[in-house]
């Protein structure tokens, strides 16, 4: 099957480039860093995951979730209150990544089989992360707890037990091992997302995302591509949630804040829509410089991370990744017959 | 025998305006059927009744029997219905191949729909800008595009409104070659009010007036009829 001409990284070269590269940086990342750099990599690591998730979501599947940190809390909750409970990390990461979808399953239904239109899944999805928010902050009281695991309220829940050898509670990861299991996972997920892009299923959700009338009238029923794009996207900002409670041993009722909700989308435009390169670049990238930011004191992060989206909206709507590829893609590619200049790459809207 | 699609007293009510009246119309299999009248008629109404796009007020819609009144136009879609609507509905961010791909693709294996793919592109000429993005071709390109991804759906019944909208006269002439080319094998119904376009394609013709069916006859006789003259054609004789 021919590829559509819409993308060097969903070429198979481009595919095995960057898979390859992903595995580079997870072995080689631990030579590099000391021990910070690579609990902070971590993190960032984490976050792309979360990323992720929005960009598959938005970028491919046109659905606009303002909430994405309600699922991204659900999956680090999941995983925090499980792990306390069964003492082992396996079957809470499970959890942490179901949770998310099932949850997704009954919110989704409603949204798409009740044909709401675009912007109320934007209002719906945002109110239900400040719902969360709200619900998790006020369980602060010791009658709130899930079997042995307190919830905290707005103190969160400290002490999470770290992720361990599937199956042996007695070996926790060290954290060289947390970044090996964090990135790795960030590659399979990568990979697991490219599969479901080039199946007939992903096909479907990019074409009912380019217009949902036509997929319509050729027998397709939108309601449940989305449905199922929608808990794809849940069950990643999970392992996203999962990832970064573990991180910090520690989670807090702010991952449902609209901040969380915010920065992900921050991270997806800067990086670029409709790519899933793009997504993990502009987590990388955002979260690097908010530290940089943070580590001065002339001007508040926070305002520095108002200007880069202003200056990134103004200069590169697109994002870096379809930045880029505009740019080499033209020298890289056979030009096939009547080939349109060089604008033949937009693969998302 | 069954109709391959029937329509039974259909009407469309929007709020005080009354689009379509009491429409009566059976197609056979293998039929071709023009719908024309002048704008306002009722044919897009009528149109997107038959297509679930829109639920008729009273009356009962049937495919081979089956009623599909009130059905989501997937539901439709998956009895065997292809439909071009009046304005193109591509997937304007993906390549011809892509949009024709996703046509043939539902509930055949990938090999059997690439196999449809190239037999459709090659059928409709579009073999020299299949890799192109259809959002950047042309307007009649885009409605061949539209056509292609229809019939790589393989339907038994084509609808296609106004498939010669923006046409310029060559392209006009390859659609109706098409349309008489495609059914050889399938049923149509066209919806159209160029009336060169209908005397292209000559078969039965049923007049929309107001809402209402004016006449359903050959279209030579609808062609020579008096009212038809007075509702339509007189207002455009040139």
């Amino acid at each position: 099957m021919r590829i559509p001409a819409n993308s060097l990284v969903s070429g198979w070269g481009g595919f095995i480039a960057m898979v390859a590269a992903g595995l580079v940086l997870m072995f080689s990342l631990p030579q590099l860093l000391d021990l910070f750099g690579i609990v902070q990599m971590t993190v960032f690591v984490a976050m792309a995951m979360f990323a992720l998730s929005q960009g598959f979501l938005w970028g491919y599947g046109g659905i606009m979730s303002f909430g994405q940190a309600a699922f991204f809390g659900i999956g680090g909750y999941a995983y925090a209150v499980s792990v306390i409970n069964l003492g082992e990390s396996t079957t809470p990461v499970l959890i942490a990544i179901l949770a998310p979808m099932i949850f997704a399953a009954l919110l989704g239904y409603f949204m798409f089989y009740g044909r709401i239109s675009d912007a109320y899944v934007g209002v719906i999805t945002l109110t239900v992360s400040v719902i969360l928010f709200e619900l998790v902050n006020s369980t602060s009281g010791n009658e709130y707890h899930i079997g042995s695991a307190q919830l905290g309220g707005f103190n969160g829940m400290p002490g999470v037990p770290p992720l361990n050898f599937p199956g042996d509670a007695s070996s926790p990861l060290e954290p060289e091992q947390t970044w090996y299991a964090a990135m790795g996972s960030l590659i399979l997920v990568y990979v697991l997302l490219r599969g479901i892009l080039a199946s007939r299923f992903g096909r479907v959700v990019v074409a009912i995302r380019e217009n949902e009338t036509r997929a319509m009238l050729l027998g397709y029923d939108p309601r449940l591509y989305k449905l199922l794009t929608f808990i794809i996207a849940a069950g990643i900002a999970g392992l996203g949630g999962c990832l970064f409670t573990n991180w910090g041993g520690f989670i807090s009722p702010t991952v449902f804040g609209l901040t969380m909700s915010a920065q992900v989308i921050i991270y997806v435009l800067v990086g670029g829509l409709g790519t899933l390169l793009g997504p993990i670049l502009g987590a990388v990238l955002i979260q690097y410089l908010m530290i940089q930011a943070g580590s001065q004191n002339v001007v508040d992060p926070n305002l520095g991370l108002g200007v880069v989206l202003v200056a990134f909206v103004l200069l590169v709507p697109q994002g870096i990744v379809p930045m880029l590829r505009d740019k080499l893609l033209p020298v890289r590619k056979p030009a096939p017959q009547n080939a349109p200049a060089g604008k033949a790459v937009e693969a998302g809207r | 025998m069954t109709p391959l699609l029937e329509a039974r007293g259909v009407t469309m009510r929007f709020g005080g305006v009354t689009a379509v009246q009491s429409v009566d119309l059976a197609l056979r299999e293998m039929e071709l059927r023009c719908l024309i009248g002048p704008n306002g008629a009722g044919k897009s109404t009528f149109f997107k009744m038959l297509t679930g796009q829109l639920v008729p007020t009273e009356g009962t819609i049937l495919f081979r029997g089956t009623d599909v009144t009130g059905a989501n136009p997937h539901e439709i879609a998956r009895l065997g219905v292809g439909i071009k609507t009046q304005v193109p509905n591509v997937f304007n961010g993906l390549s011809v191949r892509e949009n024709v791909f996703i046509g043939a693709a539902r509930r055949k294996s990938m090999a059997r729909a690439r196999q449809i793919v190239g037999e459709t592109l090659s059928r409709l000429q579009l073999d020299p800008v299949a890799d192109r993005m259809v959002g950047q071709l042309a307007h009649g390109q885009r409605q061949w595009v539209e056509i292609a991804t229809v019939l790589a759906q393989e339907p038994d019944l084509i609808l296609l409104d106004e498939p010669a909208a923006g046409m310029n006269h060559a392209e006009v002439q390859r659609t109706a070659e098409l349309i008489r080319e495609i059914n050889r094998t399938q049923a149509l119904v066209v919806v159209e009010h160029d009336m060169q376009f209908i005397r292209m394609i000559a078969t039965t013709v049923t007049v929309f007036n107001q809402g209402q069916v004016l006449m359903e006859d050959d279209v030579e006789h609808v062609l020579a009829d008096q009212r038809v003259r007075d509702v339509y054609l007189g207002k455009q004789a040139a």
